[in-house]
């Protein structure tokens, strides 16, 4: 798809790097020299995603930048497991918001940045704003919807798993149907979370015309990096979406984090793809299709689906979903089946 | 001071907190068994040198793979690479071609004129070496590195055993045969053709060996009682095959029939073919249950070497001596031949008898302590005879018999010789664990089909004794070697180094592999997932 492929050696693209490489092939982190933005000593859970995808997400946006860039996070895992006082994990000028402001506390910090340049300051110091997917679906959407439509210079990366994993695992508005939270319990006819209309944030941040929109998972790290780099090479408002599996909130095994990802995006439950003003210019294809119950079983949260009585029906309708992705966004291959 | 933007002080920094307390499992890096290596006979070290050749490295390579075997060139042309059965990557889309890079190898060595390097010290030991085939050449290169002076007796005018009298020059062309030995005689060994050993003590007391490694192969012709007619023209195949190395070649006549269904039989047959012949394999059972290698009695069939499966020859030379009689036969229930009563008379000018051969033992006569069983030298773990000081390996013990065995059983033998002379005895290192498919993640390799060698054509290959097989060139030889897997050995890709959400895997630098910070793995094992070739596994914290 869209970044750089490189031919065979092996591994291909797949793998964060390769001995073989030529330097300039070889992702950010396969370097020696990476930023580690987010680095050790977090108390993020084992195996955490969202971790992951902060330090994929921040250490290239800094390669990109030339380390010139600024943090705001929203309250979330990622705020509060990277920065119990007096501590920080961050390794980048990192501010504190509030659980619904970031995007608006980002807004400010660009318009400081551009008022400092015009005032003379020759560095050019580019703004992100990070947040939870209850931070950033629920309750923080009203600025970031704003800070879309003002076109403001910021890149606003939503680390998704799906839950306020923070305050012990609620449903949000990105919680995905027939899952278990504590708010979604496994109980009557519909056990854990309804199917509704959902909130797709990615396909409204289109909808906002924006330059640049694209998702991403923390099993294509070429395919992130690739992102976060095309997105910092853009002025205005952009939106990155990445899936983060979270072994705590959805029952996994700290060892699965990245192959859930993977399955999430094989399966055409999350598709993976990227959109410049609104329209869709390129989408990762799947590579080995699998049916939605290898995603979904490796997960207590789906644990009520399966048992000696599997609900089919509810296992079909989600497989409807994923079968509806891989249609929209033309995810299979010609001739793959 | 080099702090990003903003940065004047040193914050309260998180390294502080070493998450590693919280770790009840660790991960470890350890190298596996590949299953190649598992499998291969000469005991190479294939993921080792594939590695190698991967980078395009082919001297290291080439270095890496004659460590256990000095015959690369030879190995890519007749090994039967059971290798390529076990690699996993045959479990993701094809096997690696593991022989076919081995052949470059070889070749490459050839054209550059590499050379093996003597060795550091001499020991002043001698050993004898009876037989320079296969078993005998590699027990003879690898004494002679460990610093052993090496005579090798051969009772043939040239070496090679079976590979130059058995296997025919369009599998085995015989400049690559003769330069592959000469450069183990360049490394000093000693060789003395036409010297046939007939009392193997008096020999190793005439020369003043300390000790000997017998590998006089498998040659005397096995025959099957079958009622001939007095005109019948009757030979066996290993002789027909030793007199293509003659100027006189063979007179077979037109219609030949092979008895037989091994890779001899296969052999024989189609070097009747190219001699003019129109050659007729009988064999009593069905093809699947032929010993002979499928792909051989493949190329055989489109060579145009007919076969004729569930027959037995009843009756040679007829009245004028130019046809034999034969049975059908039929299976029974527990999948053996039997004679049918159904007799067919087929035209032959020659019956070719390729039943297999016996190990001509005279050597040993009067040599106390030995066991012979089957008509083959009992050896022990060490490849040691009965006799002290006195090892043997090939055809002439009790194994599968093909070069590969034989080679290994040639650096098997060197190793417990050099350990014996020493006064010791050879501790190989333990094997590690087996890297089974399960403990990769395929996923991270991108599709790669397996490259084709390119094949003679049809009409050169009825006629000819021109080699069959072609070989690689540099750009495939390299795609080939990297489709390898490296199962169970770290080939640096990164993964672990990028995958850990707690920065926690020290990445070393080129060459150097990685490390664990245990200071802050709080031991998820994503690394263990993620790790293409299964080169880290979790071990419990002792707690
Ligand atoms: C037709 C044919 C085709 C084959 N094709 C293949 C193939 O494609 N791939 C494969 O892996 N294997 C093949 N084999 C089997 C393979 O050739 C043998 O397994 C292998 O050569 C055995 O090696 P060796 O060193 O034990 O004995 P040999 O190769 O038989 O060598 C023994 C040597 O000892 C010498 N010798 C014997 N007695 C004495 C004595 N008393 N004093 C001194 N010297 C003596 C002989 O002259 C000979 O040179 C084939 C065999 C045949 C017959
Ligand atoms: C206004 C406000 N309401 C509620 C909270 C409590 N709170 C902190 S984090 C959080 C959930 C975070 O969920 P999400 O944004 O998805 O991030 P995650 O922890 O899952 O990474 C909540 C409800 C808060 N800090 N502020
Ligand atoms: S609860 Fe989930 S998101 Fe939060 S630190 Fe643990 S694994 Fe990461
Ligand atoms: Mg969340």
């Amino acid at each position: 798809m869209s970044h750089q492929e490189i031919k065979f050696y092996q591994t291909g693209t797949f793998t964060v790097g390769n001995r073989l490489l030529e330097p300039d092939q070889r992702s950010v982190q396969a370097s020696m020299e990476r930023t580690n933005s987010l680095n050790s000593g977090h108390r993020a859970c084992q195996g955490c995603g969202e971790a992951l995808g902060a330090r994929y997400a921040i250490d290239a946006a800094m390669r990109a930048t030339g380390n010139q860039l600024i943090a705001a996070n929203a309250t979330g895992c990622l705020e509060v497991f990277s920065t119990p006082y007096p501590e920080t994990s961050w390794q980048v000028p990192w501010i504190h918001s509030l659980f619904g402001n970031t995007a608006a506390v980002a807004t400010g910090i660009a318009a400081a940045m551009k008022i400092k340049r015009q005032k003379g300051d020759r560095r050019d110091v580019r703004v992100i704003a990070q947040g939870g997917d209850g931070g950033t679906t629920d309750i923080g959407f009203g600025c970031l919807s704003g800070m879309w439509e003002r076109n403001d210079d910021v890149l606003y990366i939503c680390y998704d798993n799906e839950a306020y994993m923070n305050t012990g695992v609620q449903r949000s508005s990105a919680t995905p149907p027939a899952a278990r939270t504590a708010t979604t319990m496994p109980v009557g006819p519909e056990p854990g979370n309804v199917f509704g209309q959902g909130k797709n944030v990615p396909r409204i941040a289109m909808a906002h015309g924006i330059p640049y929109v694209a998702t991403a998972t923390v099993a294509d790290l070429r395919d992130l990096e690739y992102k976060v780099t095309k997105a910092m090479s853009v002025r205005g408002a952009r939106y990155i979406h990445i899936f983060v599996p979270c072994p705590l909130g959805w029952g996994a095994a700290s060892h699965d984090t990245v192959k859930l990802a993977r399955l999430a995006k094989e399966s055409g439950l999350f598709p993976v793809f990227e959109a410049e003003y609104g329209e869709v210019t390129g989408v990762s294809k799947i590579r080995r299709p699998v049916p939605v119950e290898e995603y979904l079983k490796p997960q207590r949260r789906y644990a009520h689906l399966f048992g000696k009585q599997p609900h089919v029906e509810t296992i079909a309708k989600i497989q409807a979903i994923a079968d509806a992705n891989i249609r929209r966004y033309g995810l299979l291959e010609a001739g793959a089946h | 001071m080099d702090k990003p933007f903003a940065i004047t002080l040193d914050p309260g920094s998180s390294l502080a907190n070493k998450t590693g307390s919280w770790r009840t499992f660790k991960p470890v890096y350890l190298d596996r068994l590949p299953p190649c290596n598992n499998q291969c006979p000469a005991g190479e070290d294939i993921q080792g040198w594939l590695f190698h050749a991967e980078s395009g490295n082919y001297e290291a390579a080439w270095r890496h793979l004659t460590r256990d075997n000095p015959f690369p060139a030879i190995m890519g042309r007749v090994c039967y690479h059971t290798c390529e059965g076990a690699c996993n990557r045959g479990r993701v889309d094809e096997p690696v071609g593991i022989n076919s890079v081995e052949r470059f190898l070889g070749d490459e060595a050839l054209k550059k004129g590499w050379k093996f390097a003597p060795p550091a010290a001499e020991s002043g030991k001698h050993v004898l070496v009876v037989g320079a085939g296969p078993s005998g050449m590699s027990a003879a290169y690898q004494l002679r590195r460990l610093g052993h002076r090496v005579t090798v007796y051969e009772a043939g005018p040239m070496t090679g055993g079976m590979m130059r009298f058995g296997i025919p020059k369009y599998r085995l062309p015989r400049e690559v045969l003769d330069a592959e030995m000469q450069r183990i005689l360049d490394l000093g060994v000693t060789l003395k053709l036409d010297t046939k050993v007939d009392n193997l003590l008096a020999a190793m007391q005439a020369g003043g060996f300390d000790a000997a490694f017998l590998a006089v192969g498998a040659h005397i012709a096995k025959r099957a009682f079958i009622p001939a007619g007095d005109s019948a023209r009757v030979l066996d195949a290993v002789a027909v095959l030793r007199s293509m190395e003659n100027e006189d070649k063979p007179m077979l006549g037109r219609r030949v029939v092979v008895y037989g269904g091994g890779n001899t039989a296969i052999d024989v047959a189609r070097t009747a073919k190219r001699l003019g012949a129109e050659p007729l394999i009988v064999y009593r059972r069905t093809r699947d249950k032929m010993p002979a290698h499928d792909f051989e009695v493949e190329e055989a069939l489109q060579e145009g070497v007919m076969v004729k499966w569930l027959s037995t020859i009843k009756q040679a030379g007829g009245a004028d001596g130019t046809s034999i009689t034969i049975e059908k036969m039929e299976l029974d229930a527990n999948g053996h031949p039997q004679p049918t009563g159904e007799l067919e008379t087929l035209e032959a000018d020659t019956l070719v008898l390729a039943l297999g051969q016996d190990v001509d033992l005279g050597l040993l006569n009067g040599v106390p302590g030995l066991e012979i069983r089957d008509g083959t030298v009992q050896v022990d773990r060490n490849m040691m005879t009965g006799y002290a000081g006195i090892f043997a390996g090939g055809d002439m013990v009790p194994a599968e018999r093909n070069v590969t065995v034989a080679i290994g059983h040639g650096k098997k033998a060197a190793r417990n010789i050099d350990a014996w002379l020493r006064g010791g005895s050879y501790a190989p290192a333990p094997k590690h664990e087996l890297a089974a498919f399960e403990k990769l993640n395929p996923w991270y390799y991108s599709d790669a089909p397996k490259t084709v060698r390119p094949m003679l054509d049809i009409i050169r290959r009825q006629s000819t004794f021109d080699e069959v097989q072609g070989g690689l060139d540099e750009s495939n030889a390299l795609f080939e070697a990297r489709r390898c897997l490296s199962c169970g050995n770290c080939f640096e890709c990164d993964n672990c180094y990028g995958v850990c959400p707690d920065n926690a895997v020290i990445k070393l630098g080129p060459g150097k592999r990685f490390q664990f910070n245990y200071d802050y793995c709080k031991g998820c094992g994503v690394c263990v997932s993620e790790c293409p070739c299964g080169a880290i596994k979790m071990v419990a914290e002792d707690i």
